[in-house]
């Protein structure tokens, strides 16, 4: 059978900009986002926090927690004996009648503890005690002593990202039901088919009477897989006290606890030849992922420099647990890098947009359906254009006079995007109403809408005659929606049952227009023969040949409808008052590949809103810690800054579609467009100032020290 | 939180009836930007909130004898679209216009401008006003970024989180204090103080009075006025540093200046140094950078505010360029 994408002039939905369909569900509150949901007689969970960055529960009294009004049911979350490794670690929850009580009676759970050394410290190195430290191996291609020999320019300099978190606007949490032995999990995740196995396990529930319920989500960003200590102990509070129980994080909580996007700083020296040829890379690179060690990221990042040597220290801190973050691993890589070569082009007194020319034939490596230079050459030049690069780029330092200093800079990211395993059940009824159901997540991107769009352009129905049933467990399993993978599993999936069940309607059809089933095709709201549109049955009529029996159809991802490897070119404009050291952010260009485009529409949306994220981190957003208490300094919105509308300046979104781009399939588009604001915003700042400000969040106070005019580094 | 007595009374006496002569014990609540978020984080554990805003006479806008007088319970927002108070008085509208957002600007008062409590982390965090941790202030050995430059001897380290005291303290305005024996009226300069002890406050009102009133002095619209804020984000954050002028003018020379710095110390800081650098002076370029300069004297920067020094330079240059500007 005949799966591939239907021909460019058989899209009728497919690439085209349609608003998501869940939109007037949302705006109108008509849908229950977790946070929302209220049920009868539901009681409120809270929990008790460790103050403390690292120490051992001695003991552990709920006596006067449990006589205080209102609460019905206690559980200990880690037993006395148990160290915590983070302040805001989670020991003891409890459900009472109100939140007020539940919250009065939290405070009066006694925890005893025995306290240890901590450290929340990640940029200081040279400072730390060896037992935070962990030098990870060595690692070179080619032979960088060489390669240094023969660069004939050479650029050192310091490149950090800092400790940032999630801050879902939708916290985490969940609100847990038990129907006698089954439970009805109201989550907020991103793995709706798989997050209830750690609740199964924990309660002793076979997976299949667990039913997992999340129609529309506030954001996970990487942070929202697992159920976690505290949807465990939701459950098993549910389960206690006989009542719906709801226990979503508090903002400071989840700022302390939700998860962390690990740091990344380090020393760099790269060399390249006097016409900007790369020649040679050293790195030598430090972060911190948490009390836990993380591994080695694989920088340099996209340049395959010939020579290269890269060396990481894991920086052990009781910060809170390292979480995937949008493209894990990929801003902070994408930062070290761009920032390195551009400084080197500066160096060279070369425009950046010739360095990253001249040495595209080593930018990315290529596979069989993935041609990066090709890629990236065609991004720079088009990002060129709408930005009007040649004509904004101006030699570093040379920003006129005046106190406010406009500069440019440009990155690039890649991604891979390979679909998820996603499954699902296409039913075609004899009254002609066609829906399909899948075990998937909308986590805010669009899914739903394109699910729908698929389906109904495989049937040749407008997007409003089929039903989306996803955000449930009941419905076949699919993958979870992290690492940019949901689009290619559920659209490839969705195609290949609607396929199969369009062929079988085609079946049921053919008689009566006296052609073969495989002449026949779906097309505005008929079945007609291919090529004769005078012989066609209105798609109702055609329903109605089923007598009794819907048509059910299988899917699973398919692979050939996909693909992985895409790539994205952004430039930034800034203005920086060199007096205040002010950023303000004026306009920025995304130039974005994702292979073939099903939604024009939400694949912008999730560009313009990861380049929002994008500024965000950039220029505020920075989980502060104190080395004295070992606590978060800032878990609240107020000195947790996020960027307002006022703070993003003109977004500008240019997809890559047609040949070279929608024939590659469908590939994820999550993370990508998230990578490059940092490198390229702060590539624009050095190009403004004429130096460096080594680290992101890129702060008044960085600025005016890189200046010399005060402050901190 | 925990729970608390809730009263509503119509008149001022009846209000001051209900306040306790201790700190801690009751609150007044007005816009309650500030107070619900201090008690829901556990900042403030009043028995008893007393609710203000059914008295009316606490949101009027007076205008007697060419002098102002404006009601505590005035929200920013009417004071930014009153017909005369933001084009009289550009300093102060300035200031209010760069508050936080346009929610904050439609519940926030006048009043509670001036009576918020600081927005330290280490106090927010549960530590105390004084940032106290085994008997030593958290804040010289922690992170100090957005701690006071001056005034900073110790204990108090925290800057005064006003947008309009420094505005009103250029422009000598006064406030009047309503207790159970009456009331008084002091300068804002004076409403302001250092804590230097655990216990004290930031301000001087009494326990048991309520903010009623806050006049700006006739002959004040002749001085030239207006403030600047340096500002990271354009919304829903806290300036770095803000600098208030008041120049009364004698043709093109200054015969009298008022200097004050917010978020700079822990009370609005004026600065007598760059007052005196600019009398007599014309309003210029080079006085105002002369001036900016002088602001700094005496800066004492903890470890990590070094750059506040700068930041007020540039704001008090700035803020007499504009005052230059307005009518």
């Amino acid at each position: 059978m005949e799966y591939n994408w239907p021909a460019p002039d058989k899209r009728e939905l497919i690439g085209k900009r349609i608003s998501k369909i869940d939109a007037p569900w949302k705006s109108s509150g008509r849908v229950k986002y977790t946070y929302d949901v209220n049920l009868p007689g539901m009681l409120y969970g809270r929990m008790a926090l460790s103050p403390y960055a690292h120490a051992k529960i001695v003991k552990i009294d709920t006596a006067e927690a449990e006589k205080m009004p209102g609460v019905k049911g206690v559980q200990v979350i880690f037993a006395e004996g148990t160290e915590v490794l983070w302040a805001g670690q989670e020991i003891v929850a409890l459900a009472a009648e109100t939140e007020e009580q539940a919250e009065e009676a939290a405070d009066k759970i006694h925890i005893e503890y025995q306290r240890l050394d901590y450290n929340v410290d990640d940029k200081g190195l040279d400072k730390l005690s060896s037992q935070y430290t962990k030098q990870l191996s060595e690692r070179t291609t080619g032979n960088p002593n060489t390669g240094f020999r023969e660069a004939e320019v050479t650029s050192e300099g310091r490149y950090g990202a800092s400790v940032i978190t999630h801050c879902c606007l939708e916290s985490h949490g969940s609100t847990m039901q038990w129907q006698g032995d089954s439970l009805k999990y109201y989550a907020s995740t991103q793995y709706v088919s798989g997050v209830g196995n750690e609740v199964g396990e924990a309660t002793k529930t076979p997976a299949s009477k667990i039913e997992v319920i999340c129609p529309v989500m506030g954001g996970g960003f990487g942070s929202k897989f697992a159920a976690d200590t505290w949807g465990v102990a939701c459950a098993q509070l549910a389960k206690k006290t006989g009542r719906p129980v709801k226990m979503m994080l508090e903002r400071d909580h989840e700022l302390m606890a939700a998860g962390a996007r690990p740091s990344m700083y380090a020393n760099v020296k790269v060399g390249a030849k006097r016409d900007g040829t790369l020649v040679a890379w050293d790195s030598q690179s430090w972060g911190t992922g948490g009390p836990a060690a993380s591994g080695a990221p694989p920088l340099p990042y996209i340049w395959q420099f010939p020579n290269s040597r890269v060396k990481h220290t894991a920086v052990l801190a009781n910060i809170g647990p390292e979480r995937a973050w949008r493209a894990p691993n990929h801003p902070q890589m994408c930062v070290l890098t761009m920032c390195a070569v551009d400084d080197l082009a500066a160096k060279l007194n070369m425009d950046p947009y010739d360095l990253f020319m001249k040495n595209i034939a080593i930018a990315g490596r290529t596979s069989e359906r993935f041609n990066p230079p090709k890629i990236y050459a065609d991004e720079l030049a088009k990002a060129a254009e709408l930005f009007e690069w040649k004509k904004k780029w101006h030699p570093r330092g040379q920003s006129g006079a005046g106190p406010v200093k406009t500069g440019v800079g440009l990155s690039m990211h890649t991604w891979g995007g390979a679909p998820n395993q996603s499954n699902c059940m296409v039913t075609i009824r004899p009254d002609g109403s066609a829906e399909v159901a899948m075990g998937t997540q909308d986590v805010g991107v669009g899914a739903r809408t394109v699910v729908g769009i698929v389906l109904a352009d495989t049937l040749g129905l407008p997007l409003e005659a089929v039903t989306v049933n996803i955000g449930d467990s009941k419905y076949p399993p699919a993958g979870a929606s992290g690492g940019s993978t949901t689009t290619g599993g559920v659209s490839s999936s969705v195609r290949y049952a609607a396929v199969k069940a369009a062929n079988e309607l085609f079946a049921k059809v053919a008689p009566s227009l006296g052609a073969q089933p495989d002449q026949l095709e779906a097309w505005g709201g008929t079945i007609r023969v291919i090529g004769n549109p005078s012989k066609s049955i209105p798609w109702k009529q055609a329903c109605a040949k089923l007598g009794g029996t819907p048509i059910t159809a299988a899917g699973r991802t398919y692979r050939p409808l996909t693909s992985a490897g895409v790539g994205g070119v952004q430039m930034a404009q800034v203005s920086v008052d060199t007096e205040t050291g002010v950023v303000r952010i004026d306009k920025m260009v995304a130039v974005q590949d994702c292979g073939m485009v099903i939604d024009a529409k939400t694949a912008e949306s999730q560009v313009y809103g990861a380049l929002i994220m994008g500024v965000t981190y950039s220029l505020y957003e920075e989980k502060l810690m104190d080395q004295q208490t070992g606590q978060c300094l800032n878990p609240n919105m107020e000195f947790y800054k996020l960027a307002g509308i006022g703070d993003v300046g003109d977004l500008v979104v240019h997809m890559m579609t047609g040949p070279g781009y929608d024939d590659r399939g469908v590939i994820g588009l999550g993370e990508p467009p998230v990578i490059s604001p940092g490198a390229a915003i702060s590539n624009a700042v050095a190009n403004a100032i004429g130096v460096r400000v080594p680290y992101i969040p890129i702060t008044p106070q960085r600025v005016l020290a890189a200046l010399g005019k005060g402050g901190m580094a | 939180m925990q729970a608390f007595a809730y009263a509503s009374p119509s008149s001022l006496n009846e209000a001051v009836g209900l306040l306790d002569a201790q700190w801690g014990r009751t609150a007044i609540l007005a816009g309650g930007t500030d107070l619900l978020s201090l008690m829901k984080d556990d900042g403030d554990d009043s028995m008893r909130l007393v609710n203000i805003k059914k008295i009316a006479e606490l949101a009027r806008v007076r205008e007697e004898n060419g002098g102002y007088q404006v009601g505590a319970l005035v929200t920013f927002d009417q004071f930014l679209t009153h017909r005369a108070l933001p084009k009289r008085f550009p300093a102060l509208a300035m200031a209010a216009e760069g508050v936080s957002s346009p929610q904050i600007r439609n519940m926030g008062t006048l009043g509670g401008d001036l009576l918020q409590r600081p927005r330290c982390w280490y106090y927010r965090g549960g530590y105390g006003l004084l940032a106290m941790n085994n008997g030593k202030s958290l804040v010289p050995g922690g992170d100090n970024r957005y701690h006071a430059i001056f005034g900073n001897e110790g204990p108090a380290y925290f800057v005064s989180p006003s947008s309009l005291a420094p505005a009103l303290v250029a422009l000598g305005a006064k406030v009047t204090l309503h207790g159970a024996s009456g009331q008084r009226e002091i300068p804002v300069e004076e409403l302001f103080v250092i804590p230097k002890a655990d216990g004290e406050r930031e301000h001087s009102i009494r326990p048991n009075e309520i903010l009623t009133e806050i006049s700006i002095p006739a002959g004040a619209q002749e001085w030239r006025n207006a403030t600047y804020e340096v500002r990271e984000k354009m919304a829903l954050d806290w300036p770095l540093a803000t600098a208030s002028v008041a120049l009364k003018m004698d043709g093109g020379t200054i015969r009298e200046a008022r200097v004050v710095l917010g978020h700079a110390a822990p009370t609005p800081w004026r600065s007598r140094v760059a007052e005196q650098a600019l009398e007599g002076k014309s309003l210029d370029e080079s006085a105002a950078t002369a001036a900016g300069e002088a602001a700094t004297q005496g800066a004492k920067p903890l470890s990590d505010n070094g750059y506040k020094v700068q930041l007020v330079r540039v704001a008090v240059k700035r803020a007499l360029l504009q005052a230059k500007e307005v009518a």
